[in-house]
């Protein structure tokens, strides 16, 4: 044992003698000549799902862009073949879960396209609430993440506070918030509840009052201007080459919304106007989809008032079930119930594909029918499959940062790319 | 329209078109819920995908999807539909291409670039081989999956399987219930 110091510690305070001289030193341009690999995702926050990039960068800069998806493959289409053509609509909510009630839609409008079905004027106009609802509820989140993936982290509570209402309107009309499951063939699984036209209509009436403060939030901020404009551009050309729809192919100027060009369920008879952009930025189509909720609220606001009273389902006891008064009392309607559930129902032998305006772009079915119940094949025409192929033209040149701003605003769905 | 949109005005005078522009392909059409589907020979598709593109008549600039179809049973395993859409002359035509066993499908990729992840995505589930594609990888599937789950031989229930005890196809698996 030492005896204790009674001394306190030295602290040598002359400076250190300089570091030895490296013999062998590195090379000045040794580092800058070294690609990386960067792997984002399945798991990165700002690909809102699960969609992988194995991103080459050289320093910041995106050399090559190889994207993987498939990680939320469910097997829809193969599904689809072992079942009646109403048993598949709850599948078509976990496409785009974002606007579950427009792919609803979709599908059975395709299904009706097949079997050469006309739904009743009421049943019509209470679809193109459920769309134009859904697209506002899908730009909206579209936004509100697309903004924080940036750092706008304001703009993410305002617009979630607006789908809270959305999603309050749709849970009373379908009984579910996320999974819908609304329409069904030849008409729609419930009329719609008392007051519900009242919920939509202060909706439409309060909200474009949010969306212009959303806009000014964003619109003329220097820093959000900063980070989209010029970023992720994509040539009107190249877009169309590679089958881009719907608010990123308008934010390039082709001013094509199925909405226009095939109208289906009246779309002709509203008054809506389609928004353009003009550069083929993440701007411009941030500018587009924020158009694009104020021209749905116009379009709420004309089916509200022209919502025509009337049966909600086509008179075809083969196709639709029956009212469930009858079906405890009588024995006709009992069979109907027992069939039209158990059985379904056959299409036609054929082959149809039938397209909407999602809110991601052409939404289309494929269905061939060889005469079943069931279709023989059926082929989804996802709008976010195809424009995410855009993502390599876009993000190539740019930097790493904007390849977050490019993917926000491609505004892909991931339950719809892998199905 | 009163539901679901079907064209009042099919591009029927394209067929004519192709048919005088291609004779020796005994171009078969037809006609259903106002789309036209044309059946085309596979050696002679991709030119007629260039004319169809290129042609101010015709103008499709966009591809919309690619669609592969398996049979189990006739004369052809796979039926491949390319769906064009025109957007200056707002019509849609459907290619169609029959293909028998064995035989490959050319790609579309070099007409229309948007093709490429379609024709993969129809490799990958269906197993359609199509030639000249420039990136022909798996794209839903991994990369090491041994199958392709849309053909009518593969199982719903549990992968690949040709028949079961029965001699019925077991795929797709959700109709064990009518024969129970």
């Amino acid at each position: 044992m030492s005896e204790p110091s009674t001394k306190p510690p030295v602290v040598d305070l002359t400076p250190h003698p300089p570091a030895m001289p490296v013999e062998h030193p590195i090379p000045e341009d040794s580092l800058g000549n070294e690609e990386m690999v960067l792997n984002m995702g399945p798991q990165h926050p700002s690909t809102h799902g699960v969609l992988r990039l194995v991103v080459t960068l050289e320093g910041e800069t995106v050399k090559s862009i190889v994207p993987h998806v498939g990680y939320l493959h469910r097997g829809m289409e193969k599904i689809a073949e072992g079942m009646t053509y109403n048993q598949f609509v709850p599948y078509t909510d976990r496409m785009d879960y974002l606007a579950p009630l427009s792919t609803n839609v979709g599908y059975i409008t395709a299904v009706e396209k097949l079997m050469n079905i006309t739904v009743t004027p009421r049943c019509r106009v209470i679809r193109v609430l459920c769309c134009e609802l859904a697209r506002i509820s899908a730009h909206l989140l579209w936004l509100g993440t697309g903004a924080l993936d940036l750092g706008a982290a304001t703009v993410f509570f305002h617009t979630f506070r607006e789908r809270e209402t959305l999603y309050n309107i749709i849970e009373s009309l379908t009984g579910g918030r996320l999974t819908t499951s609304y329409p069904r063939v030849g008409g729609l699984a419930r009329d719609i509840p008392a007051g519900w036209t009242k919920q939509v209509a202060d909706f439409c009436a309060s909200f474009p009052k949010v969306l212009d403060e959303l806009d000014e939030l964003l619109t003329g901020n220097t820093i959000w201007m900063g980070r989209t404009q010029g970023v992720g551009r994509i040539s009107a050309k190249d877009a169309i080459a590679l089958g881009m729809t719907g608010p990123n192919l308008r934010g390039c100027g082709i001013a094509y919304d199925v909405r226009k060009t095939e109208p289906y369920l009246e779309y002709e008879t509203y008054e809506f106007d389609v928004p353009v952009g003009t550069q083929g930025d993440v701007f411009d189509r941030y500018l587009v989809r924020l158009e694009e909720m104020r021209q749905s609220v116009r379009i709420l606001d004309q089916a509200l008032q022209r919502l025509p009273e009337g049966p909600i389902n086509i008179d075809d006891p083969k196709i639709v079930l029956p009212p469930k008064k009858g079906v405890l009392t009588k024995m006709e309607e009992l069979i109907q119930q027992f069939m039209v559930v158990t059985e379904g129902f056959p299409a036609p032998v054929g082959e149809s594909y039938h397209a909407i305006e999602a809110p991601k772009g052409e939404l289309g079915f494929y269905i061939r029918s060889t005469g079943g119940k069931s279709p023989y094949r059926l082929h989804v025409r996802s709008p976010s499959f195809v424009s995410l192929q855009a993502i390599e033209t876009m993000a190539k040149g740019g930097l790493v940062s904007d390849l977050i701003a490019i993917i926000a605003s491609l505004d892909p769905v991931m339950g719809e790319v892998d199905r | 329209m009163n539901g679901p949109y079907i064209d009042p005005h099919p591009p029927r005078h394209l067929v004519d078109l192709l048919r005088a522009r291609f004779p020796e392909t005994g171009l078969l059409s037809e006609e259903f819920r106002g789309e036209i589907t044309v059946t085309l020979p596979a050696e002679r598709l991709v030119d007629a995908a260039f004319f169809l593109r290129d042609d101010p008549q015709c103008a499709f600039d966009m591809p919309i999807a690619c669609v592969a179809v398996h049979f189990l049973e006739g004369e052809f395993e796979h039926d491949v539909m390319w769906q064009i859409y025109s957007l200056e002359k707002n019509h849609r035509l459907r290619l169609k291409l029959r293909l028998r066993p064995g035989e490959t499908a050319p790609s579309l990729t070099s007409v229309w670039a948007g093709t490429n992840w379609t024709e993969r995505e129809q490799y990958d589930l269906v197993g359609v081989r199509f030639t000249g594609h420039p990136d022909l990888r798996r794209i839903i599937m991994p990369e090491d999956y041994p199958d392709h789950p849309l053909r009518k031989d593969f199982d719903v229930e549990g992968g690949p399987s040709s028949l079961d005890p029965d001699g019925r196809p077991a795929s797709p698996g959700f109709r064990d219930m009518e024969h129970a």
